[in-house]
Protein backbone atom coordinates (compact mmCIF):
# COMPACT_ATOMS: atom_id res chain seq x y z
CA UNK A 1 0.00 0.00 0.00
CA UNK A 2 2.86 2.61 0.57
CA UNK A 3 4.54 1.79 -2.27
CA UNK A 4 1.40 3.13 -3.96
CA UNK A 5 1.18 5.89 -1.81
CA UNK A 6 4.40 7.02 -1.28
CA UNK A 7 4.95 7.90 -4.93
CA UNK A 8 1.84 10.08 -5.09
CA UNK A 9 2.09 12.02 -2.04
CA UNK A 10 6.18 12.78 -2.89
CA UNK A 11 4.43 14.03 -6.50
CA UNK A 12 1.73 15.99 -4.43
CA UNK A 13 5.01 17.94 -2.62
CA UNK A 14 6.02 19.22 -5.65
CA UNK A 15 3.18 21.13 -6.80
CA UNK A 16 3.44 24.58 -6.66
CA UNK A 17 0.60 25.66 -5.19
CA UNK A 18 0.74 29.09 -5.58
CA UNK A 19 0.97 28.27 -9.18
CA UNK A 20 -1.07 25.52 -9.83
CA UNK A 21 -4.18 27.45 -11.51
CA UNK A 22 -2.36 29.13 -13.36
CA UNK A 23 -0.80 25.42 -14.97
CA UNK A 24 -3.91 23.91 -15.39
CA UNK A 25 -5.57 26.50 -17.22
CA UNK A 26 -3.84 27.17 -19.52
CA UNK A 27 -4.80 26.88 -23.26
CA UNK A 28 -2.88 23.69 -23.65
CA UNK A 29 -3.80 21.99 -20.65
CA UNK A 30 -7.31 22.70 -21.17
CA UNK A 31 -7.25 21.59 -24.57
CA UNK A 32 -5.65 18.50 -22.97
CA UNK A 33 -8.02 17.37 -20.65
CA UNK A 34 -11.04 18.04 -22.74
CA UNK A 35 -9.73 16.10 -25.40
CA UNK A 36 -8.91 12.87 -23.01
CA UNK A 37 -12.43 13.39 -21.35
CA UNK A 38 -14.45 13.05 -24.86
CA UNK A 39 -12.05 10.51 -26.34
CA UNK A 40 -12.05 8.06 -23.53
CA UNK A 41 -15.67 8.44 -23.08
CA UNK A 42 -16.38 7.43 -26.17
CA UNK A 43 -13.81 4.58 -26.22
CA UNK A 44 -15.70 3.37 -23.25
CA UNK A 45 -18.69 3.27 -25.31
CA UNK A 46 -16.88 1.17 -28.23
CA UNK A 47 -15.28 -1.35 -25.56
CA UNK A 48 -19.52 -2.19 -24.16
CA UNK A 49 -20.36 -2.15 -28.15
CA UNK A 50 -17.60 -4.46 -29.21
CA UNK A 51 -17.19 -6.57 -25.59
CA UNK A 52 -20.33 -7.30 -24.61
CA UNK A 53 -21.02 -9.49 -27.71
CA UNK A 54 -17.52 -10.54 -26.87
CA UNK A 55 -17.77 -11.47 -23.37
CA UNK A 56 -20.75 -13.42 -24.10
CA UNK A 57 -19.87 -15.69 -26.70
CA UNK A 58 -16.45 -16.41 -24.30
CA UNK A 59 -18.55 -16.77 -21.49
CA UNK A 60 -21.62 -18.70 -22.91
CA UNK A 61 -21.07 -20.97 -25.40
CA UNK A 62 -17.55 -23.24 -25.89
CA UNK A 63 -15.96 -24.36 -29.18
CA UNK A 64 -12.92 -25.36 -30.31
CA UNK A 65 -10.13 -22.86 -30.15
CA UNK A 66 -12.26 -20.72 -27.61
CA UNK A 67 -9.17 -20.73 -24.80
CA UNK A 68 -7.06 -19.26 -28.07
CA UNK A 69 -9.26 -16.40 -28.99
CA UNK A 70 -9.72 -15.89 -25.38
CA UNK A 71 -5.94 -15.36 -24.73
CA UNK A 72 -6.07 -13.54 -28.23
CA UNK A 73 -8.81 -11.21 -26.81
CA UNK A 74 -6.46 -10.21 -24.18
CA UNK A 75 -3.61 -10.16 -26.03
CA UNK A 76 -3.54 -5.91 -25.75
CA UNK A 77 -3.88 -6.17 -21.65
CA UNK A 78 0.06 -7.91 -21.90
CA UNK A 79 1.34 -5.80 -25.07
CA UNK A 80 3.36 -2.90 -24.38
CA UNK A 81 1.27 -0.19 -25.75
CA UNK A 82 3.88 1.02 -28.14
CA UNK A 83 3.40 -2.13 -30.15
CA UNK A 84 -0.27 -1.97 -30.24
CA UNK A 85 0.61 1.13 -31.56
CA UNK A 86 2.44 -0.25 -34.36
CA UNK A 87 -0.13 -3.15 -35.23
CA UNK A 88 -2.70 -0.10 -35.55
CA UNK A 89 -0.35 2.06 -37.77
CA UNK A 90 0.30 -1.09 -39.84
CA UNK A 91 -3.56 -1.84 -40.55
CA UNK A 92 -5.32 1.27 -40.73
CA UNK A 93 -2.29 3.67 -41.40
CA UNK A 94 -2.00 5.26 -45.15
CA UNK A 95 -0.20 1.99 -46.61
CA UNK A 96 -1.41 -0.14 -44.18
CA UNK A 97 -3.18 -3.14 -45.00
CA UNK A 98 -7.00 -1.43 -44.82
CA UNK A 99 -5.43 2.05 -45.77
CA UNK A 100 -5.79 1.80 -49.26
CA UNK A 101 -9.91 1.13 -48.62
CA UNK A 102 -9.79 3.48 -46.46
CA UNK A 103 -8.17 5.94 -48.59
CA UNK A 104 -10.27 5.54 -51.42
CA UNK A 105 -13.58 6.18 -49.09
CA UNK A 106 -11.71 9.36 -48.35
CA UNK A 107 -11.12 8.64 -44.52
CA UNK A 108 -7.96 9.06 -43.26
CA UNK A 109 -7.28 7.83 -39.54
CA UNK A 110 -3.95 9.16 -39.38
CA UNK A 111 -3.45 11.79 -37.24
CA UNK A 112 -7.31 12.31 -36.44
CA UNK A 113 -8.74 12.07 -33.00
CA UNK A 114 -10.41 8.72 -34.48
CA UNK A 115 -7.38 7.43 -34.27
CA UNK A 116 -6.88 8.25 -30.44
CA UNK A 117 -9.95 6.46 -30.12
CA UNK A 118 -9.02 3.58 -32.41
CA UNK A 119 -6.00 3.43 -29.72
CA UNK A 120 -8.26 3.57 -26.61
CA UNK A 121 -10.49 1.52 -27.59
CA UNK A 122 -7.94 -1.11 -28.23
CA UNK A 123 -6.10 -1.21 -25.70
CA UNK A 124 -9.42 -0.82 -22.82
CA UNK A 125 -11.33 -3.03 -24.62
CA UNK A 126 -10.27 -6.34 -22.62
CA UNK A 127 -10.82 -5.09 -19.17
CA UNK A 128 -14.48 -5.12 -20.02
CA UNK A 129 -14.23 -8.09 -21.73
CA UNK A 130 -12.58 -9.86 -18.51
CA UNK A 131 -14.77 -8.20 -15.92
CA UNK A 132 -18.06 -9.06 -17.58
CA UNK A 133 -17.35 -12.92 -18.61
CA UNK A 134 -16.43 -13.35 -14.60
CA UNK A 135 -19.49 -11.47 -14.30
CA UNK A 136 -21.78 -13.78 -16.61
CA UNK A 137 -19.49 -16.74 -15.21
CA UNK A 138 -20.56 -16.32 -11.78
CA UNK A 139 -24.33 -15.53 -12.35
CA UNK A 140 -24.57 -18.37 -14.03
CA UNK A 141 -27.01 -19.80 -17.24
CA UNK A 142 -29.76 -21.17 -14.72
CA UNK A 143 -32.34 -17.82 -14.48
CA UNK A 144 -31.67 -17.88 -18.51
CA UNK A 145 -32.98 -21.25 -19.41
CA UNK A 146 -35.67 -21.09 -16.87
CA UNK A 147 -36.75 -17.61 -18.69
CA UNK A 148 -36.59 -19.76 -21.73
CA UNK A 149 -38.83 -22.42 -20.92
CA UNK A 150 -41.22 -20.27 -19.94
CA UNK A 151 -41.17 -18.53 -23.42
CA UNK A 152 -38.88 -15.61 -22.86
CA UNK A 153 -36.95 -15.52 -26.58
CA UNK A 154 -33.11 -14.82 -26.65
CA UNK A 155 -33.56 -11.29 -26.50
CA UNK A 156 -35.86 -11.03 -24.05
CA UNK A 157 -34.18 -13.34 -21.47
CA UNK A 158 -30.77 -11.11 -22.20
CA UNK A 159 -32.46 -8.01 -22.16
CA UNK A 160 -34.85 -8.97 -18.77
CA UNK A 161 -32.36 -11.53 -17.31
CA UNK A 162 -29.03 -11.72 -17.80
CA UNK A 163 -28.37 -8.15 -18.51
CA UNK A 164 -29.70 -7.17 -15.07
CA UNK A 165 -27.99 -10.06 -13.16
CA UNK A 166 -24.44 -8.88 -14.65
CA UNK A 167 -24.97 -4.84 -14.16
CA UNK A 168 -22.54 -4.58 -11.84
CA UNK A 169 -19.83 -6.06 -13.55
CA UNK A 170 -20.46 -4.24 -16.60
CA UNK A 171 -19.99 -1.24 -14.96
CA UNK A 172 -16.73 -2.31 -13.33
CA UNK A 173 -15.34 -3.26 -16.76
CA UNK A 174 -16.87 0.38 -18.29
CA UNK A 175 -14.83 1.85 -15.76
CA UNK A 176 -11.89 -0.14 -15.96
CA UNK A 177 -12.06 0.64 -19.66
CA UNK A 178 -12.33 4.36 -18.88
CA UNK A 179 -9.64 4.71 -16.73
CA UNK A 180 -7.51 2.79 -18.94
CA UNK A 181 -8.36 5.03 -21.73
CA UNK A 182 -7.49 8.19 -19.88
CA UNK A 183 -4.02 7.09 -19.09
CA UNK A 184 -3.17 5.57 -22.70
CA UNK A 185 -0.04 6.80 -24.43
CA UNK A 186 1.90 4.48 -25.90
CA UNK A 187 -0.63 3.57 -28.65
CA UNK A 188 -1.69 6.87 -29.03
CA UNK A 189 1.96 8.48 -29.45
CA UNK A 190 2.65 6.00 -31.62
CA UNK A 191 -0.38 5.70 -33.76
CA UNK A 192 -2.47 9.09 -33.85
CA UNK A 193 0.56 11.33 -33.12
CA UNK A 194 0.26 14.54 -31.12
CA UNK A 195 -1.21 17.45 -31.55
CA UNK A 196 -3.11 20.11 -29.67
CA UNK A 197 -6.73 19.64 -29.18
CA UNK A 198 -6.44 16.91 -32.17
CA UNK A 199 -4.49 14.54 -30.76
CA UNK A 200 -2.30 15.42 -27.48
CA UNK A 201 -4.50 13.86 -24.80
CA UNK A 202 -3.65 14.98 -21.02
CA UNK A 203 -0.40 11.96 -20.82
CA UNK A 204 1.17 13.30 -24.20
CA UNK A 205 0.72 16.96 -22.62
CA UNK A 206 2.32 15.74 -19.44
CA UNK A 207 4.89 13.86 -21.22
CA UNK A 208 5.79 16.65 -23.54
CA UNK A 209 5.62 19.55 -21.13
CA UNK A 210 8.16 17.60 -18.63
CA UNK A 211 10.57 18.85 -21.62
CA UNK A 212 10.36 22.30 -20.61
CA UNK A 213 8.45 23.21 -17.47
CA UNK A 214 8.28 20.27 -15.03
CA UNK A 215 6.35 22.36 -12.43
CA UNK A 216 3.31 21.97 -14.98
CA UNK A 217 3.94 18.36 -16.10
CA UNK A 218 3.45 17.79 -11.92
CA UNK A 219 0.32 19.84 -11.89
CA UNK A 220 -1.17 18.05 -14.48
CA UNK A 221 -0.20 14.58 -12.78
CA UNK A 222 -2.56 15.86 -10.18
CA UNK A 223 -5.47 16.62 -12.26
CA UNK A 224 -5.06 13.08 -13.89
CA UNK A 225 -4.98 11.42 -10.69
CA UNK A 226 -8.00 13.22 -9.09
CA UNK A 227 -10.07 11.94 -12.90
CA UNK A 228 -8.84 8.79 -11.90
CA UNK A 229 -9.96 8.82 -8.25
CA UNK A 230 -12.84 10.29 -8.99
CA UNK A 231 -13.92 8.29 -11.43
CA UNK A 232 -13.20 4.74 -9.42
CA UNK A 233 -15.33 6.70 -6.64
CA UNK A 234 -18.21 7.64 -8.77
CA UNK A 235 -18.68 4.01 -9.68
CA UNK A 236 -17.99 2.37 -6.34
CA UNK A 237 -20.64 4.70 -4.91
CA UNK A 238 -22.59 4.28 -7.61
CA UNK A 239 -22.89 0.79 -7.08
CA UNK A 240 -23.28 1.07 -3.38
CA UNK A 241 -26.32 2.97 -3.57
CA UNK B 1 -16.97 -14.15 -3.41
CA UNK B 2 -16.07 -15.31 -6.43
CA UNK B 3 -16.76 -12.11 -8.42
CA UNK B 4 -14.24 -10.46 -5.48
CA UNK B 5 -11.55 -12.92 -7.18
CA UNK B 6 -12.64 -12.04 -10.78
CA UNK B 7 -12.13 -8.21 -9.90
CA UNK B 8 -8.94 -8.98 -8.25
CA UNK B 9 -7.63 -11.12 -11.15
CA UNK B 10 -8.91 -8.03 -13.52
CA UNK B 11 -7.48 -5.37 -10.97
CA UNK B 12 -3.73 -7.57 -11.14
CA UNK B 13 -3.99 -7.76 -14.71
CA UNK B 14 -4.43 -4.11 -15.02
CA UNK B 15 -1.40 -3.40 -12.91
CA UNK B 16 0.52 -5.68 -15.56
CA UNK B 17 -0.40 -3.47 -17.94
CA UNK B 18 0.30 -0.62 -16.62
CA UNK B 19 3.62 -1.98 -15.83
CA UNK B 20 3.98 -2.53 -19.54
CA UNK B 21 2.86 0.75 -20.49
CA UNK B 22 5.10 2.29 -18.28
CA UNK B 23 8.07 0.44 -19.40
CA UNK B 24 7.54 1.13 -23.52
CA UNK B 25 7.09 4.36 -22.92
CA UNK B 26 10.07 5.16 -21.08
CA UNK B 27 11.87 2.80 -23.62
CA UNK B 28 13.37 6.28 -25.37
CA UNK B 29 14.92 7.29 -22.02
CA UNK B 30 17.72 5.76 -20.98
CA UNK B 31 18.47 3.03 -18.06
CA UNK B 32 20.88 4.48 -15.84
CA UNK B 33 20.71 1.48 -13.43
CA UNK B 34 23.85 -0.62 -13.44
CA UNK B 35 25.76 2.05 -15.31
CA UNK B 36 28.14 2.61 -12.83
CA UNK B 37 28.98 -0.65 -11.35
CA UNK B 38 31.71 -2.20 -12.45
CA UNK B 39 31.68 -5.57 -13.85
CA UNK B 40 34.69 -7.13 -13.10
CA UNK B 41 36.98 -7.27 -10.42
CA UNK B 42 38.96 -3.91 -9.40
CA UNK B 43 41.26 -4.05 -12.30
CA UNK B 44 38.72 -3.49 -14.72
CA UNK B 45 37.58 -0.44 -14.81
CA UNK B 46 34.11 1.35 -16.42
CA UNK B 47 33.17 4.49 -18.16
CA UNK B 48 29.89 5.64 -17.95
CA UNK B 49 29.19 8.01 -20.98
CA UNK B 50 25.49 10.04 -20.83
CA UNK B 51 24.79 10.68 -24.59
CA UNK B 52 22.04 12.39 -27.03
CA UNK B 53 19.81 9.52 -28.52
CA UNK B 54 21.45 10.98 -32.14
CA UNK B 55 25.04 10.24 -31.50
CA UNK B 56 23.56 6.40 -30.81
CA UNK B 57 25.96 4.70 -33.67
CA UNK B 58 28.51 6.71 -33.74
CA UNK B 59 28.88 6.79 -29.75
CA UNK B 60 28.58 3.00 -29.88
CA UNK B 61 31.20 2.97 -32.77
CA UNK B 62 33.71 5.18 -31.05
CA UNK B 63 33.46 3.15 -27.67
CA UNK B 64 34.70 -0.17 -29.38
CA UNK B 65 37.80 2.43 -30.77
CA UNK B 66 38.82 3.27 -27.01
CA UNK B 67 38.04 -0.27 -25.25
CA UNK B 68 40.63 -1.29 -28.11
CA UNK B 69 42.72 1.23 -27.37
CA UNK B 70 42.97 1.21 -23.71
CA UNK B 71 43.07 -2.37 -22.27
CA UNK B 72 40.78 -3.67 -19.27
CA UNK B 73 38.56 -0.44 -19.38
CA UNK B 74 34.72 -1.20 -19.72
CA UNK B 75 32.56 1.75 -21.97
CA UNK B 76 28.68 1.15 -20.61
CA UNK B 77 26.39 4.18 -22.60
CA UNK B 78 23.17 5.18 -21.58
CA UNK B 79 21.47 7.43 -24.66
CA UNK B 80 18.33 9.33 -24.48
CA UNK B 81 16.59 12.75 -24.85
CA UNK B 82 19.70 15.39 -23.74
CA UNK B 83 16.53 16.80 -21.67
CA UNK B 84 16.30 13.59 -20.02
CA UNK B 85 19.75 13.06 -19.53
CA UNK B 86 20.54 16.57 -18.03
CA UNK B 87 17.91 15.32 -15.03
CA UNK B 88 19.31 12.54 -14.41
CA UNK B 89 23.07 14.28 -13.98
CA UNK B 90 21.70 16.56 -11.75
CA UNK B 91 19.65 13.94 -9.69
CA UNK B 92 23.20 12.65 -9.23
CA UNK B 93 23.75 9.69 -12.01
CA UNK B 94 27.45 9.03 -11.62
CA UNK B 95 27.88 9.55 -15.38
CA UNK B 96 31.86 10.51 -16.38
CA UNK B 97 31.28 12.11 -19.40
CA UNK B 98 28.06 14.29 -20.89
CA UNK B 99 27.44 14.97 -24.56
CA UNK B 100 24.74 16.37 -24.81
CA UNK B 101 22.44 17.53 -28.71
CA UNK B 102 22.01 21.41 -27.84
CA UNK B 103 24.18 24.17 -25.92
CA UNK B 104 20.93 24.52 -23.58
CA UNK B 105 20.63 21.85 -21.91
CA UNK B 106 24.82 21.67 -21.44
CA UNK B 107 24.10 25.01 -20.18
CA UNK B 108 21.92 23.47 -17.29
CA UNK B 109 24.39 21.02 -16.29
CA UNK B 110 27.11 23.97 -16.68
CA UNK B 111 25.00 25.74 -14.44
CA UNK B 112 24.49 23.22 -11.84
CA UNK B 113 28.51 23.27 -11.35
CA UNK B 114 28.25 19.52 -12.53
CA UNK B 115 30.85 19.69 -15.11
CA UNK B 116 34.45 19.40 -14.67
CA UNK B 117 35.95 21.92 -17.05
CA UNK B 118 34.38 24.06 -19.99
CA UNK B 119 32.32 22.20 -22.29
CA UNK B 120 33.66 21.40 -25.94
CA UNK B 121 31.83 21.36 -29.17
CA UNK B 122 32.52 18.43 -31.44
CA UNK B 123 29.84 18.29 -33.96
CA UNK B 124 26.79 19.89 -35.46
CA UNK B 125 23.75 19.25 -37.36
CA UNK B 126 21.04 21.02 -39.41
CA UNK B 127 17.58 20.22 -40.36
CA UNK B 128 16.54 18.32 -43.32
CA UNK B 129 13.18 17.38 -45.03
CA UNK B 130 12.50 13.51 -45.46
CA UNK B 131 10.09 11.99 -47.64
CA UNK B 132 9.20 8.61 -48.09
CA UNK B 133 11.52 7.20 -50.95
CA UNK B 134 8.86 7.78 -53.80
CA UNK B 135 8.34 11.18 -52.44
CA UNK B 136 4.47 11.06 -52.85
CA UNK B 137 4.12 14.69 -52.57
CA UNK B 138 6.54 15.87 -54.74
CA UNK B 139 8.51 17.73 -51.86
CA UNK B 140 11.38 19.69 -53.18
CA UNK B 141 11.23 22.73 -50.96
CA UNK B 142 10.63 24.22 -47.38
CA UNK B 143 8.05 26.38 -49.02
CA UNK B 144 6.02 23.12 -50.49
CA UNK B 145 5.88 22.02 -46.84
CA UNK B 146 3.32 25.15 -46.32
CA UNK B 147 1.18 24.11 -49.36
CA UNK B 148 -2.58 22.48 -48.17
CA UNK B 149 -3.27 18.89 -48.21
CA UNK B 150 0.13 17.67 -47.61
CA UNK B 151 0.77 15.94 -44.26
CA UNK B 152 4.00 17.13 -42.41
CA UNK B 153 4.97 16.08 -39.43
CA UNK B 154 7.78 17.85 -36.98
CA UNK B 155 8.92 18.12 -33.87
CA UNK B 156 6.73 19.88 -30.80
CA UNK B 157 8.44 23.55 -30.17
CA UNK B 158 9.48 22.37 -26.43
CA UNK B 159 11.73 19.86 -27.73
CA UNK B 160 15.64 20.95 -29.39
CA UNK B 161 14.69 19.99 -32.91
CA UNK B 162 11.28 21.59 -32.88
CA UNK B 163 13.40 24.88 -32.21
CA UNK B 164 15.07 24.10 -34.60
CA UNK B 165 12.14 23.93 -36.89
CA UNK B 166 10.65 27.26 -35.98
CA UNK B 167 13.55 29.30 -36.23
CA UNK B 168 13.99 27.70 -40.07
CA UNK B 169 10.27 28.75 -40.69
CA UNK B 170 10.90 31.98 -39.09
CA UNK B 171 13.66 32.90 -41.42
CA UNK B 172 12.51 32.00 -44.54
CA UNK B 173 8.64 33.44 -43.88
CA UNK B 174 7.33 30.09 -44.13
CA UNK B 175 4.19 28.71 -42.02
CA UNK B 176 4.13 25.07 -41.75
CA UNK B 177 0.73 23.52 -40.16
CA UNK B 178 1.74 20.23 -39.19
CA UNK B 179 -0.42 17.43 -38.59
CA UNK B 180 1.06 16.54 -35.69
CA UNK B 181 4.12 17.72 -33.27
CA UNK B 182 5.96 14.76 -31.93
CA UNK B 183 8.05 14.26 -28.56
CA UNK B 184 11.39 13.57 -30.96
CA UNK B 185 12.82 12.85 -33.68
CA UNK B 186 12.64 9.62 -34.10
CA UNK B 187 9.27 9.77 -33.54
CA UNK B 188 8.91 12.27 -37.17
CA UNK B 189 11.43 9.67 -38.79
CA UNK B 190 8.65 6.63 -38.54
CA UNK B 191 5.81 8.27 -38.89
CA UNK B 192 7.69 9.30 -42.13
CA UNK B 193 9.07 5.60 -42.46
CA UNK B 194 5.70 4.45 -42.51
CA UNK B 195 4.95 6.47 -45.22
CA UNK B 196 2.06 8.12 -42.86
CA UNK B 197 3.22 11.55 -43.33
CA UNK B 198 4.11 12.84 -46.81
CA UNK B 199 7.05 14.91 -44.92
CA UNK B 200 8.86 15.79 -41.98
CA UNK B 201 11.53 17.85 -40.42
CA UNK B 202 14.26 16.00 -39.33
CA UNK B 203 17.83 16.36 -38.70
CA UNK B 204 20.56 15.46 -41.74
CA UNK B 205 21.56 12.91 -39.47
CA UNK B 206 18.25 11.03 -39.14
CA UNK B 207 18.16 10.77 -42.82
CA UNK B 208 21.97 9.29 -43.25
CA UNK B 209 20.92 6.99 -40.47
CA UNK B 210 17.36 5.58 -42.34
CA UNK B 211 19.01 4.34 -45.36
CA UNK B 212 16.97 3.95 -48.40
CA UNK B 213 13.58 3.93 -45.86
CA UNK B 214 13.50 7.82 -46.40
CA UNK B 215 15.03 10.21 -48.83
CA UNK B 216 16.54 13.24 -47.63
CA UNK B 217 15.47 16.97 -49.43
CA UNK B 218 18.02 19.37 -48.60
CA UNK B 219 17.41 23.12 -48.43
CA UNK B 220 19.07 26.58 -47.98
CA UNK B 221 16.99 27.81 -45.46
CA UNK B 222 18.59 24.99 -42.72
CA UNK B 223 21.27 27.10 -42.47
CA UNK B 224 19.33 29.57 -40.26
CA UNK B 225 19.27 26.47 -37.36
CA UNK B 226 22.85 24.86 -36.66
CA UNK B 227 22.24 22.26 -33.48
CA UNK B 228 25.79 22.21 -31.81
CA UNK B 229 27.06 19.25 -29.96
CA UNK B 230 28.92 20.28 -26.75
CA UNK B 231 30.42 17.39 -24.57
CA UNK B 232 32.49 17.58 -21.18
CA UNK B 233 33.19 15.37 -18.05
CA UNK B 234 31.45 15.45 -15.01
CA UNK B 235 32.45 16.10 -11.35
CA UNK B 236 30.23 12.69 -10.84
CA UNK B 237 32.18 10.30 -12.38
CA UNK B 238 34.69 7.82 -10.99
CA UNK B 239 37.29 8.13 -13.72
CA UNK B 240 37.95 11.53 -14.72
CA UNK B 241 41.74 10.60 -16.54
CA UNK B 242 39.52 7.91 -18.75
CA UNK B 243 36.63 10.90 -19.14
CA UNK B 244 39.40 13.11 -20.49
CA UNK B 245 40.73 10.93 -22.81
CA UNK B 246 37.32 9.72 -24.25
CA UNK B 247 36.84 13.30 -24.82
CA UNK B 248 40.09 13.79 -26.66
CA UNK B 249 38.91 10.76 -28.65
CA UNK B 250 35.60 12.35 -29.90
CA UNK B 251 36.94 15.86 -30.47
CA UNK B 252 40.41 14.31 -32.37
CA UNK B 253 41.23 12.92 -36.45
CA UNK B 254 39.36 9.30 -35.39
CA UNK B 255 36.71 10.68 -33.67
CA UNK B 256 35.68 13.63 -36.17
CA UNK B 257 35.96 10.96 -39.36
CA UNK B 258 32.95 8.66 -37.68
CA UNK B 259 31.03 11.56 -36.96
CA UNK B 260 31.74 13.15 -40.33
CA UNK B 261 30.70 9.64 -42.05
CA UNK B 262 27.08 9.83 -39.75
CA UNK B 263 26.21 13.38 -41.64
CA UNK B 264 27.77 15.44 -39.01
CA UNK B 265 29.21 18.70 -39.92
CA UNK B 266 32.22 20.21 -37.71
CA UNK B 267 30.65 22.83 -34.65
Amino acid sequence: MIFVLLPLAAMITRVQWDAFLGLITSDSSVAALALSLRTSATSTLFCVLFGVPMAMVLARTSFRGQQLLRSLVLLPLVLPPVVGGIALLYTFGRRGLLGHTFEVLGIQVAFSTTAVIMAQTFVALPFLVVSLEGALRTSGERYESVAATLGARPTTVFRRVTLPLVLPGLAAGAVLSFARSLGEFGATITFAGSLQGVTRTLPLEIYLQREVDPDAAVALSLVLVVVAVAVIGLARGGRGA
Amino acid sequence: MKRVTTIAAVLLLGTLAACGSGSSSSSGSPSGSGASSSSGGSSEKTLTVYAASSLTSTFTELGKTFEALHKGTKVTFSFGGSSDLVAQIQQGAPADVFASADAANMEKAVADKAVRETPVNFASNTLQIAVPPDNPAGVATLQDLAEPGINVVVCAPEVPCGAATQKVEKSAGVTIKPVSEEQAVTDVLTKVESGEADAGLVYVTDVEGAGDKVKGVAFPESSSAVNVYPIATLKNGKSPDLAKDFMDLVTGTQGQSVLAAAGFAKP
